[in-house]
């Protein structure tokens, strides 16, 4: 009985989530949905810690979907890179939760806060899915899982502008996921295959097919809408600026990061990787976007004064930060690509409850509303200051493990202007985290500002442990490091 | 005769251009899910074309047929077509919502209102 769960588990990491979704709408009470979300999303991390320790211990572990065997039926198929990207999500999604239990009434009508949990765990599973399959079509489903339940949980804010954001996301990410799955079609109608290991196989070897080439663009334009890469960001920062705070935080630290990861398990598993290096211009095109993300990400977040909307766009100079790692297709820019993954997904995850806590007390994220909060709020705004110098990528902090590498990778490489680029976008967020400390600590708070004391503990112990994660892994950085190594080495596989 | 037999390809491709026209040029919400849906169906007669073959039936075992169509790119497109009434039941929900807030569904009203960019 035992073993046959335990062999099962690739399965249930998906299921579990698939299964107690509808069990919230059942019933209905927010609080009972809760405890059914909560203990779900702890289930998930041990689920995804396990298979890391047991991909760790004896390599890929592969399930075939219904005993179907792969080419044919639906493979899982869990290496390093996917394990890691596994525990990236599930270890997020159950902080967030308890955060979750306060942050959500404040910010969601109290007859829809059951549909919120429902919508989490489908968001969950679409996630996990896009992480732990092995086929493309299957891929395309889980996305499209993840996108829809993400364009609902954006709506469910009392901020009518919420409404917006989410339909115009819905209209991009339906054109993503659309690319997407025309980029699939072309390569099955090349291979007559969907397993990603069985197309690694054919696909290399067919780079001067002109359909295998259109269907290269159909996908890398389709992912990057998912992934908000620099021209095709203009949802992200709506989305994330009226989205609950507890949606901002999960969504800015797992959506896009998975989306980053399927864009490299395309690039890199199923087309080789050689589609980077060869005489093609993908690897220019994608380091130019790159460093666009990353000085015009950080420059247009300066002059932001919704503080959510201007992390939303210091995002997408991270993205950039991530791209550009991926695209020198080096087993140390690899890493640096996905070590910062995880460590952006931890400093913004932990920033995003930072403004939650801030709009709890506040019912505002303007920064001229945040003039003198330090002394009313020391703990929360302390956070703050933790966590930007994180994006800084101040020593000690995990951004500068990271950034770090990514230097070393570009130096490597002899890109001397893509170093220049990362030290130039680390100033402009000095400058635009420094505009909310200034405002924070040096402003005194405004005449008749209503006395408010600091957001409730199960808020600032879920934030104080996002930041505190981050800072444990920049100082000790091991751990990170080996997976993240061994998950690029994986990845890259088809170039060495 | 390449123009002919390929004449599938050609309508997906029109299909595709209008859609995604209709998509980026209407600024009418209602409209923008119409041309998302074209847009959407001109994969399905794509995954549905390449499927075909010549002088093939329908995949059931029979006496004296030997060529059969693929199936699986039926399949693969029932999905897809699932997915595509999900995507645009939620964007119906989600314009009828905006009206309730906003009274139009005009997109460019919204930032008027809101009066910030």
């Amino acid at each position: 009985m035992a073993a046959a769960f335990s062999s099962h588990l690739p399965a249930l990491q998906v299921v579990l989530a698939l299964l107690a979704a509808p069990l919230c709408v059942v019933l209905r009470r927010p609080g009972a949905a809760w405890m059914i979300a909560t203990v779900i999303t702890w289930a998930l991390l041990a689920i995804a810690m396990v298979l890391l320790g047991r991909v760790l211990e004896t390599g890929t572990i592969t399930y075939a979907l219904g005993s179907w065997p792969a080419p044919w039926g639906i493979e899982y198929r869990i290496d390093l890179a996917n394990a890691f990207v596994l525990v990236l999500v599930t270890l997020i999604g159950s902080v967030v939760m308890p955060y979750a239990r306060a942050s959500i009434p404040a910010e969601i009508e109290e007859p829809r806060i059951y549909l919120f949990y429902c919508m989490y765990l489908l968001n969950l599973a679409g996630l996990l899915g896009i992480a732990i399959t092995g086929d493309v079509f299957n891929l395309f489903v889980f996305l499209e899982i993840s996108s829809l339940s993400s364009y609902v949980m954006i709506s469910l804010s009392r901020d009518r502008r919420a409404l917006v954001a989410a339909y115009r996301y819905l209209i991009m990410g339906t054109i993503g996921a659309t690319f997407y799955i025309i980029g699939v079609g072309m390569m099955y109608q090349v291979t007559g295959t969907l397993n990603m290991v069985d197309l690694a196989t054919l696909i290399p070897n067919l780079t001067d097919n002109r359909t295998v080439m259109v269907a290269l663009a159909f996908l890398c334009v389709g992912l990057s809408l998912k992934l908000a890469l620099f021209p095709l960001h203009l949802w992200l920062p709506n989305a994330y600026a009226y989205a609950p705070s507890a949606v901002s935080a999960f969504l800015a630290s797992t959506g896009t990061k998975v989306a980053v990861y399927a864009l490299a398990r395309i690039l890199f598993t199923v087309f080789g990787g050689s589609v980077l290096i060869d005489d093609f211009g993908l690897q220019e095109l994608l380091v130019v976007l790159a460093v666009a993300a990353m000085i015009g990400g950080s420059a247009v977040a300066i002059y932001q004064s919704n503080v959510k909307r201007l992390l939303a766009y210091s995002s997408i100079a991270q993205i950039g930060y991530m791209i550009l790692g991926l695209s020198m297709a080096s087993v140390i820019g690899m890493t640096a690509g996905l070590v910062h993954l995880f460590n952006h997904a931890l400093m913004k995850g932990g920033l995003f409850m930072v403004m939650g806590c801030v709009f709890f007390r506040l019912s505002s994220v303007q920064v001229e509303d945040m003039e003198g909060l330090a002394k009313r709020m020391p703990l929360t705004m302390a956070a703050f200051v933790a966590g930007g110098f994180g994006l800084i990528g101040m020593p000690l902090t995990a951004g500068f493990i990271s950034k770090w590498h990514l230097i070393q990778a570009a130096l490597e490489k002899g890109w001397w202007g893509a170093v220049a680029v990362i030290l130039v976008s680390s100033l402009l967020a000095v400058i635009y985290i420094w505009r909310v400390v200034e405002a924070a600590y040096f402003k005194p708070p405004p005449k008749g500002a209503a006395e408010i004391s600091e957001a409730p503990l199960s808020m600032l112990v879920p934030m104080w442990v996002m930041i505190g994660m981050s800072y444990y892994f920049g100082i000790d950085a091991t751990l990170t490091l080996d997976i993240t190594t061994g998950a690029a080495e994986t990845l890259l596989g088809g170039i060495q | 005769m390449e123009l002919i037999g390929l004449i599938n390809y050609w309508i997906v491709i029109v299909l595709m251009m209008t859609g995604f026209y209709i998509v980026i040029a209407h600024d009418n919400l209602v409209k923008k899910i119409v041309g998302l849906n074209i847009f959407q169906v001109s994969v399905f007669v794509f995954y549905i074309t390449m499927a075909k073959v010549k002088g093939g039936t329908a995949p059931i075992l029979a006496e004296g047929i030997t060529t059969y169509s693929n199936p699986l790119p039926h399949v693969l497109i029932l999905t897809a077509i699932v997915v595509g009434v999900a995507t645009t039941a939620l964007g119906l929900a989600l314009v009828v919502r905006i009206r309730d807030a906003y009274g139009t569904i005009e997109d460019d009203d919204f930032e008027n209102q809101d009066g910030e960019p």
